[in-house]
């Protein structure tokens, strides 16, 4: 493949950021160790909790139970019940309490079973939670964690299994978070406590057992920073969420075949880093950008769009290219399921495809 | 937050209390006068926006906050000016907001609905019905786990007690057994559907049964008998008793908002209504209990008024919230550390993070 734009990284790098595609394990370095997602995000809130009494988990089950997906653990042994805080079914009543224990000096981390549950507590995220800063003039703020895991794959069909990070892009104030392997998970979380404002954290179920280095140490990944897994140079692939490990299985695919790819991973939509992510499709002139959700609106349609508003598009070798999700609800059998969101195959096909063009 | 001021004892106080009562009717007055001095300038144009006035409801407001200690908290609704002020907020930065003035409590950014003093423990008001109860109920949550003693009294409306939000936290306060107090102000009305209408219980009191503590209806236009009420439930939430849910039985004299017809209401209803003035009655009791003379009254009445006055005065002359400072960095009002401060390390803005041991442990990487 020949592109005739300038490459700042002429090779294509080996997953610079230990990232596990698919579930391979890769190996730790110094300080590190491989655990799986759903540990680091774990020892995220253990390392949180230990180091300052207001950090406080709330949610349903998140107790002796351990979490619906057993990503609270054994948190509750350890901190006990009111620190690690079992919920009656209340989403709403519990995001709202969150946004109280927020405004009132502790910083809670409230889990939602599923991501599409947040659907009940919208008005406390959406009208509260985002707007309490700016409607009260910069009096209060809501340093509240908002953890949710969302996406397909697991067969729960079409009310648990959504994508809905552009509802929460979409709305001023909220930051949004889509960790894809575990140092990030732990990395992001651990700087969303920290933050002051609310941030939502989308976890991914796929993701929760699968496992990769993870510092030991509680080492911040900061909000508003894209990362570059992989750089090629025919075509960036810009993902989110699973479809970051898709794509770099994808890119490791096409490298045998002579396609030489770039895949970059948004982690924060809100921030958007808009500098990595233009400056990793500027270097190849072709973007691939690639999400779970449906195409409609979604959050690579504003990636599109800043490409298009910026000088990116005068380096553009081919247009744009989206691969998402079908604009339908998320069917239960598994073959239809892997239909509608795309797949590695897919990734690799458009790639080829968009490889070719221009 | 930690030194709560003793919480004043229902005993010493009421209309024969010289200090009390004086403290109250100017609370009352200052609730009214502003409020008819908002609607004065938004019938001359002068004002912007909507609003949803509480003249007829002061009693409820002042008799509640009466009951609280410094360090004690509210949550407000979208008819929160006399929250506002009975929670001790200034009446300048008040007006300001509503003239859209840079100095307002929201700078311009929050209006009526949103008007708080944060400092004064108002965790603001609310535009969306029952909104601001969860939140309440999860300021409770951390009092108590803080071990601050402070009590969350929450505002809301009849029309609330129907959203889940209502059903949801009062659980929550329920099975936590929170130092929180509901107060149901009831004032027949949501916007037109009437309470009678839109549930199937005769008080909103009553629903507390379904949580499992105390509901108690009391006369709304009676600020001392409000107090009496709100001063126990305030004494049970600081004392670990849990949570009350305390219905104030009311009425708004004017429309819902500014868009209201009164097509739902008779001319008589609100004429009965308007002869139970909270104002007027708290008045004839002290005059009969003889704690403060006629002239006392007038006194009362007397600073009310100029206090409004100088508030009008004064924020007309105060500069417009001005879109060119807002609009050189929009982000920097929407979040508290703005967008791309991560980047370069920790947070701007108070680092609310993790203390000490995680800072040293970053360091050490
Ligand atoms: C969730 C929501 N639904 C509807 C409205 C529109 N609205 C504003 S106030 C109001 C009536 C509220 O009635 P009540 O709770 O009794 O309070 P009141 O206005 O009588 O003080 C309505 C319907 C709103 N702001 N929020
Ligand atoms: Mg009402």
């Amino acid at each position: 493949m020949t592109a005739t734009v300038e490459h700042s990284n002429g090779t294509a790098a080996p997953a610079a950021f230990g990232y596990v595609a698919g579930s391979a394990p890769a190996d730790a370095t110094a300080g590190e160790r491989v655990i799986t997602y759903s540990e680091a995000v774990r020892e995220a809130m253990g390392q949180a909790m230990a180091a300052d009494d207001r950090v406080v988990l709330l949610g349903e089950d998140v107790g002796v139970y351990g979490g619906a997906f057993g990503v609270s653990g054994d948190l509750h042994g350890r901190f006990g019940g009111e620190r690690v805080r079992d919920t009656p079914i209340s989403e709403l009543g519990i995001v709202g309490a969150g946004v109280g224990m927020a405004l009132s000096g502790l910083l809670p981390i409230v889990e939602i079973q599923f991501s599409d549950f947040t659907c009940q507590a919208m008005d406390q995220i959406v009208n509260q939670a985002a707007k309490i800063h700016f409607m009260l003039g910069g009096a209060a703020h809501v340093p509240l964690v908002l953890r949710a895991p969302g996406g397909s794959g697991t067969g729960a069909a079409g009310q648990h299994s959504q994508s809905l990070e552009a509802w929460f892009a979409h709305t001023p104030g909220l930051k949004v978070v889509m960790p894809s392997n575990a140092a990030d998970a732990k990395g992001l979380l651990l700087s969303a406590i920290d933050d002051p404002d609310p941030v939502v954290v989308l976890e991914h179920k796929l993701l929760y057992k699968t496992s990769g280095p993870v510092p030991v140490e509680p080492v911040r990944v900061p909000i508003g920073k894209a990362a570059v897994p992989r750089r090629g140079t025919d075509l960036t692939m810009v993902a989110t969420g699973v479809m970051v490990s898709r794509c770099l299985e994808a890119a490791a695919r096409l490298e045998a075949d002579g396609v030489s790819a770039s895949v970059v991973d948004v982690r924060t939509l809100t921030p958007f880093d808009a500098e990595t992510v233009l400056g990793a499709i500027d270097e190849t002139g072709r973007a691939l950008l690639v999400q779970e959700a449906p195409r409609h609106v979604g959050f690579m349609s504003e990636v599109a769009a800043r490409i298009a508003e910026s000088e990116s598009l005068y380096r553009l070798l081919a247009p744009v290219k989206r691969l998402c999700g079908l604009d339908t609800p998320i069917p239960y059998a598994p073959q239809l399921e892997r239909s509608v969101v795309p797949q590695v195959d897919d990734v690799v096909a458009a790639a080829r495809a968009l490889a070719v063009v221009g | 937050m930690t030194e709560l001021a003793e919480a004043p004892a229902a005993s010493d106080a009421g209309a024969a209390d010289p200090r009390w009562a004086r403290e109250a009717l100017l609370t009352m007055y200052r609730i009214r006068r502003f409020e008819e001095a908002v609607d004065d300038l938004f019938a001359r144009g002068m004002m912007h926006g909507t609003m949803h006035l509480s003249i007829g409801q002061e009693a409820s407001a002042t008799g509640v906050c009466a009951a609280l200690a410094e360090g004690d908290l509210i949550a407000s609704t979208h008819r929160g000016h006399g929250h506002c002020i009975a929670k001790g907020a200034d009446l300048l930065p008040m007006m300001a907001e509503l003239l859209a003035k840079d100095s307002g409590y929201c700078r311009g950014r929050g209006g009526s609905m949103h008007i708080a003093d944060v400092a004064k423990g108002n965790l603001g008001a609310n535009g969306i019905v029952g909104g601001g109860i969860p939140i309440a109920v999860g300021s409770a949550l951390a009092q108590k786990l803080r071990g601050t003693g402070a009590v969350v009294v929450c505002f809301f409306g009849d029309g609330a007690t129907n959203e889940g939000a209502f059903h949801e936290a009062a659980n929550l306060a329920a099975i936590w057994q929170l130092p929180v107090v509901l107060v149901c102000e009831n004032n027949k009305y949501g916007m037109s559907f009437s309470t009678e209408k839109s549930m199937h219980v005769a008080t909103v009191a009553e629903r507390a049964a379904a949580y499992g503590f105390p509901g108690v209806r009391v006369d709304g236009n009676d600020v001392e008998a409000v107090f009496a009420a709100a001063t126990e439930a305030v004494a049970r939430a600081r004392s670990g008793g849990g949570p009350t849910l305390l219905e104030t039985m009311t009425y708004r004299w004017k429309g819902h908002s500014k868009s209201d017809k009164n097509l739902y209401r008779t001319r008589e209803e609100i004429e009965q209504w308007r002869a139970d003035d909270p104002i007027a009655d708290f008045e004839a009791k002290i005059l009969d209990a003889g704690s403060l003379s006629v002239e006392d009254l007038e006194a009362v009445r007397t600073q009310a008024r100029d206090e409004v006055r100088d508030a009008v005065r004064r924020s007309m002359q105060a500069p417009d919230a001005d879109p060119r400072a807002f609009l050189a960095d929009p982000a920097a009002a929407v979040f508290a550390a703005p967008l791309g401060s991560h980047v370069a390390g920790a947070p701007a803005v108070e680092p609310h993070g993790l203390g000490t041991a995680l800072d040293a442990t970053e360091e050490s990487k």
